[in-house]
């Protein structure tokens, strides 16, 4: 009796065990995701999408059935077709990775609630408040913070070797567009810079596009003729390091390594890692729980989100790498921030309140109050991802 | 030796000659044959370049257009807007004015629906905002193809670096005023008026293109008629073979090109209303994606027939179309798909020619001289 009682029972958890692993390779089997580019692996910031992706679902073990990426979308009506498309294809989640998707996101996630839509670099998941739309971005300014450290390293160097004289220790900056995205992200830069060389001060030149070869060469080479003694850059090509090559100016880019087309200038680049994030929404949305994807997910340093480039030693001052390792456990410790308002001033004065306009509406009326506790706070938990410092701070020359 | 190199010099190793009138079936078969090999052809480009089964390519094109019903409602959206413009460009290259500037002039009609449904939206019934827009879209295009228009007629101006330019200036102007649009400098407009959805496109029967698509229609019908059975027509013709000859029967010629040049950009100034209030509700600078260039292919292959312009027109969406699929299908680069799209629009471009030439190859001379 007692054999055959537990007989039924091995075969009891047999079955249940197979059954379950059976139902959680079917839920794994039949999850797809689909991804919408700009553009396809020619632009370095899709290609930066495109490597994630790929990366994220070898990691999880999904195969090339489950993934469909639609590269070339443009930022109208077809991204809104290619997200019906995708779903129609099956996919349970769906990507998108440029800020003018947003719209055409939200129009599909309205008419799928079922499936979970995700968009890097948006503004308006959290006023939109849909279980199924969230937006993501990460904290770069950090990133760039850390690059300008080894920038002002720089600078030191060529004061202390009689290059330059410290009032001379002037960046330029070639930025995109005029926008709160850019405005952030060269400030922590110049920040970054400061931090090490005090007498550093910025001059930016807008190119009015995210991708243009020879107008951001051309940028670049304004600078330098205007007296810049080192360049960085918000914008997608490698317009601005071949620049800098043939003068021979040192060189901060973004996104890519720049040591290749430029080992005599390239220092360091920063970079926004979006593997972490693919991660989460693939798991999250795999397991059934695609509404816990928060509205606004900020990636950091600490999981890798948030990275620098080699640092190229034949160019960078000696003590660089000390220097960002030890700002890095600074901001991991949460003894340092990017955007303290001890450490800059706007138009002369100190920034004790300052509204953002972080919720999404047609006037672009400022709401939000962003100075917490002596610092600036962006791309912060419970207001939004996308960065929103829009000010231009002393020592920076930009028009507004 | 010697008489092998007076024969060269007499009878070229291939010569051509234009054929005469041919049976209308003959025409076809040649032009299927053609295009077969066309297709076998980007089979063979196919394996070398990826080393898939070309097979599996083609299914993947299909798919990228037939796959579902909604792909294949974006087929026909695709193709309305292309057909649409390629009968806005057709009056204007009938003519032989060479009108480059379609971009530009579909651009500043959707650039004038979205002003309107910007500034009004709020104001007036949605149904009179479509309305209005229509008539401010009308005249944006045809003020953008006019000024090239009038300068050609009155101080013949090149019309194809004018109209080339206006596209520049058009795409300059949309990112001037988005950048006024957009205080806070990210360039992108979004929805217009998503909330109410004021001067957008009702659907009609659960289809959002249908309408756009419709409306076409009928425009392809009214092109039709203007081009075959009007008087106007008929001197867009003339004036298009040879302007002495138009001069000599008492046509104004420059009046003619004036009024046809409008007429060109009053119907993209329609479309750029489709794609605003009908489509994509919103605008950026690259908006038209380039359907003002590929317009003048579809109008030329067409032979300037709008009926023809049809298939035409679904025949380049459908390659466009199965480009994409194929990118994000089998993984392979878009080029690819854009490579193969290029052999097959070659080869059907190229079917016309052994239509109406012959091509005879030297040890067929006694055979010719005899007959």
């Amino acid at each position: 009796m007692k054999k055959v009682l537990s007989l039924i029972l091995a075969v009891l958890m047999l079955l249940t065990l197979t059954t379950a692993f059976a139902s959680c390779g079917d839920a794994k089997d039949d999850f797809k995701v689909g991804f919408i580019f700009l553009h396809d692996e020619n632009s370095t910031y899709d290609k930066n999408f495109i490597d994630a992706a790929n990366a994220a679902c070898a990691a999880l073990g999904l195969t090339e059935s489950q993934i469909i990426m639609k590269v070339n979308i443009p930022e109208g009506s077809e991204c809104y077709d290619a997200a019906c498309e995708l779903v129609d294809a099956g996919c349970d989640l769906v990507f998108a990775d440029s800020f003018g998707h947003e719209d055409f996101m939200i129009q599909a996630a309205k008419e799928f609630p079922d499936v979970q839509f995700c968009h890097a670099t948006g503004t308006k998941a959290h006023t939109e408040k849909l279980p199924n739309f969230h937006n993501a971005f990460a904290s770069i300014y950090e990133g760039r913070y850390l690059a300008g450290i080894a920038a002002g390293m720089k600078l030191n160097q060529m004061i202390s070797e009689g290059k330059i004289t410290a009032d001379k220790a002037v960046i330029g900056y070639v930025g995109a567009w005029a926008y709160a995205e850019v405005k952030s992200g060269y400030t922590s830069f110049f920040l970054g810079a400061r931090s090490v060389c005090p007498t550093a001060t910025m001059k930016v030149e807008y190119t009015n596009s995210w991708f243009d070869i020879a107008l951001e060469k051309s940028a670049a080479e304004k600078l330098i003729n205007d007296g810049c003694v080192l360049i960085s850059q918000h914008a997608d090509s490698e317009g601005a390091p071949k620049a800098c090559e043939d003068a021979g100016v040192p060189n901060v880019a973004y996104n890519i390594s720049t040591i290749s087309i430029a080992p005599n200038t390239a220092l360091i680049s920063s970079k926004i890692n979006w593997q972490p994030y693919m991660q989460l929404i693939i798991t999250k949305t795999m397991e059934g729980k695609g509404a816990d994807i928060p509205y606004d997910w900020c990636g950091g340093i600490e999981e890798g989100s948030v990275q620098l480039t080699e640092l190229n030693s034949k160019v960078a001052a000696p003590g660089t790498q000390e220097a960002i390792d030890a700002a890095i456990a600074a901001f991991k410790a949460g003894t340092l921030k990017v955007f303290d308002t001890s450490k800059f001033t706007v138009n002369g004065a100190k920034l004790d309140s300052y509204k953002a306009d972080v919720d999404s509406d047609a006037n672009f009326t400022p709401d939000t109050e962003v100075i917490t506790d002596g610092y600036f706070n962006e791309s912060a938990d419970g207001f939004r991802s996308a960065p929103y410092f829009d000010l231009i701070i002393d020592g920076i020359e930009a028009k507004q | 030796m010697q008489n092998n190199k007076h024969k060269t010099h007499k009878d070229p190793l291939v010569y051509i000659t234009k054929r005469g009138e041919m049976p209308k079936l003959k025409a076809m078969l040649i032009k299927a044959a053609v295009i077969l090999v066309g297709v076998l052809f980007c089979a063979l480009v196919t394996v070398l370049l990826t080393s898939e089964n070309p097979l599996k390519v083609f299914k993947a094109m299909f798919d990228g257009s037939f796959g579902t019903p909604r792909k294949i409602w974006n087929l026909l959206q695709a193709s309305a807007i292309l057909l649409g413009i390629s009968l806005a460009v057709t009056p204007a290259f009938k003519m032989r004015f060479w009108n480059t500037g379609a971009e530009g002039q579909v651009l500043v009609g959707m650039l004038a629906s979205i002003t309107c449904m910007f500034y009004i939206g709020d104001s007036v019934p949605s149904w009179l905002l479509i309305v209005i827009s229509f008539f401010a879209s009308v005249i944006a295009g045809s003020v953008w193809a006019g000024i090239p228009g009038f300068f050609k007629a009155i101080w013949n101006t090149n019309e194809t670096l004018f109209t080339l330019m206006m596209n520049y200036v058009a795409a300059q102007l949309v990112s001037l005023l988005i950048m006024f649009w957009v205080p806070s400098g990210s360039m992108v407009l979004g929805l217009v008026n998503s909330e109410g959805k004021n001067g957008w496109f009702p659907s009609i029967l659960g289809q959002k293109y249908l309408l756009n698509i419709l409306i076409v229609a009928l425009l392809t019908v009214v092109v039709h008629i203007y081009l075959k059975k009007s008087k106007q027509g008929y001197e867009i013709a003339v004036v298009g073979e040879s302007e002495n000859t138009a001069r000599y029967i008492g046509i104004n010629v420059k009046n003619v090109i004036i009024r046809t040049v409008i007429i060109s950009g009053a119907l993209c100034g329609v479309m750029g209303w489709i794609l605003a209030c009908g489509t994509d509700h919103s605008i950026t600078s690259n908006a038209v994606g380039g359907n003002g260039f590929t317009a003048i292919m579809v109008s030329w292959m067409s032979k300037f027939n709008p009926i023809t312009m049809i298939f035409s027109s679904i025949l380049v969406c459908f390659l466009q179309k199965g480009a994409g699929e194929i990118a994000s299908n089998l993984g392979l680069n878009s080029s690819v798909g854009e490579v193969l799209t290029g052999i097959m629009i070659l080869f059907i471009v190229s079917s016309e020619f052994f239509v109406n030439y012959q091509i005879h190859f030297r040890k067929n001379e006694r055979k010719e001289t005899a007959k």
